[in-house]
């Protein structure tokens, strides 16, 4: 089967929108236009470590660690519950997790507001059973409960395709062998479940540290993230080469996480292993 | 029991979690009162005001156009692209299926910026300003990916030597391709249409970043009424859109169990 040049057209396509843009965000990031024309710069980096970019860079990384924590946290107990016994057989039970991803995540992202307002649905609940309010919209939590709400599922999928797959007699053996439900969990499902794990925290945090829409919907105006300062860079202000810098140094970040996370999933066949 | 009891439980409070804004979302179409929060009685007029404003019709009509034309162009480009890199050495194979991951996991707002550099670089050279075309663009960029990574574990899984076969047995490589390949990766190929269907319609950050002013798919009207306050009008359109993929899903699935109720018949 000699016929490689039916990909031709794809790699034309992917020349020219791929790594022609990579390229261009590289000489955006490297270079600053003034008087004379282009010139080659690290001055674009240099602006970066002042103290208020890293701060914004640093609360964005936490911030995006902190969900992906919580995201762990409350999406394990469902995905091995979704993959236990009494529920396996039901395949529509796992297909709940996945329909609310067919409404624009926008709008159900903006649909907390109506939720959290001082005088929402929530704190009308709240006083009519007299509870005491909650008043976190356009804060930090807020900001995490709309990362948690819109990337729970890209946790809960991958861990409950992986516990799936686990074979039933290894748990059975272990219990045979006398492993009480904990040390079962401990030493057979939790190791086994570690590539869905990995895949689930890649796929949470990636899109949550580079988020501009959330923070800025549930944030307020004024919210920052890494992701709202890009966009600003270049839609609002137009410094392109200021934006660039910070996208390359995004990016980086990014492959680098990926790659650590990849050294733990052996599943990907093919080209991958450089990610 | 009880062990079944606090697992139904929790899965309960987990997906009231996940529905809640979906449920206020639908309610709040029937809406009396244009102010989200307030309920003021039931009213279908913003079902009504859908069809005339011409706003969400446009960008609707965007959404489903990007759609639907960067869907196919990205399963022709990359069925194709699929079968010849399935065919490659071990070094150019991998060459390319890194470059191929790279737009899957860049994060959204790299992929729309550098596009959107590319795009206003070279538009100054030939006259190509930023709307539609250019947001068509980078959806079959972003959608080709998809579709080449859900057709390669097909050619993987298929018999190498059937191809083979057809070309001894005095077909053209055109007819082979056609009749034994095709067939054979052709549940890939439909996963990676609607896979790459549903990224496009939900895609926000890189039409944002790639559409310029003027041109707007739904996610962005929704982003921009988002300052101002969302209007009912769009609640109602995605609760429409909403309850259409259900009730496909939903026949779908009573078709697939009714096949298979048939088929443990004959087996019977």
């Amino acid at each position: 089967m000699n016929r490689k040049w039916v990909s031709y057209p794809y790699l034309i396509w992917m020349i020219i929108f791929i790594v022609i843009p990579s390229f261009l965000i590289l000489f955006y990031a490297f270079t600053a236009r003034d008087g004379q024309g282009i010139r080659f710069t690290l001055d674009n980096f240099y602006k970066f470590c002042e103290p208020i970019y890293i701060s914004v860079l640093l609360k964005s990384l936490g911030l995006a660690l902190f969900s992906t924590f919580v995201c762990l946290v409350v999406g394990y107990p469902v995905a091995m519950i979704l993959a236990s016994k009494q529920f396996s057989k039901s395949a529509t039970l796992s297909m709940l997790f996945i329909i609310p991803m067919w409404m624009n995540f926008l709008l159900r992202t903006y649909s907390w507001l109506t939720l959290l307002e001082k005088n929402g649905i929530i704190n009308s609940i709240l006083s009519f059973f007299n509870l005491p309010k909650i008043d976190i919209l356009y804060t930090d939590a807020a900001v995490v409960l709309g990362m948690v709400y819109n990337f729970l599922p890209f946790m809960i999928l991958p861990i409950y395709t992986v516990l799936m797959k686990i074979d039933g007699k290894l748990v059975e053996a272990a219990q045979d062998l006398g492993g009480n439900s904990m040390t079962v969990f401990r030493r057979i499902t939790l190791p086994l479940s570690i590539p869905g794990v990995m895949s689930g925290i890649t796929m949470v945090f990636m899109p949550a540290v580079t988020t501009f829409v959330i923070s800025k919907l549930l944030g307020g105006g004024q919210y920052t993230l890494i992701g709202n300062f890009i966009e600003r860079q270049f839609i609002q202000l137009s410094d392109w080469n200021f934006g660039s810098a910070i996208s390359m140094i995004m990016m980086i970040f990014i492959l680098i996480s990926i790659w650590i996370m990849s050294k733990f999933d052996e599943d990907k066949g093919g080209g991958a292993a450089l990610w | 029991m009880v062990k079944k009891i606090i697992m139904k439980s929790y899965l309960g409070l987990i997906l009231l979690f996940m529905y809640l804004p979906i449920v206020v979302l639908i309610v709040f179409s029937f809406n009396k009162s244009k102010s989200r929060g307030n309920w003021s009685g039931f009213t279908l007029k913003w079902y009504r005001e859908l069809f005339t404003n011409s706003q969400i019709m446009d960008s609707l009509y965007n959404t489903l156009m990007l759609a639907l034309i960067s869907s196919i162009v990205a399963v022709l480009i990359g069925t194709f692209a699929a079968i010849g890199i399935h065919n490659m050495k071990k070094f150019k194979k991998s060459v390319v299926m890194n470059l191929t991951y790279l737009p899957v996991l860049n994060p959204d707002i790299v992929t729309g910026v550098s596009l959107m550099i590319m795009f206003v670089f070279i538009g100054s050279l030939i006259g190509l300003k930023l709307g539609f075309l250019t947001m068509l663009l980078a959806h079959i960029t972003f959608n080709i990916p998809y579709v080449i990574l859900s057709v390669l574990p097909k050619l993987k899984q298929m018999n190498k030597h059937m191809y083979e076969a057809a070309l001894d047995l005095g077909a053209t490589s055109m007819y082979a391709l056609r009749k034994v390949i095709l067939p054979e990766i052709m549940p890939g190929i439909i996963s990676g249409f609607l896979m790459a269907f549903t990224l496009s319609i939900d895609d926000f950050v890189i039409s944002y970043f790639t559409s310029g002013s003027g041109v707007a798919n739904l996610s962005i009207t929704i982003y921009s009424m988002a300052r101002t306050g969302v209007k009912p009008t769009i609640n109602a359109l995605s609760t429409l859109m909403f309850v259409s993929v259900l009730l496909l899903l939903i026949l779908i699935n009573i078709r697939s169990s009714r096949e298979e109720k048939k088929k443990r018949q004959y087996d019977a």
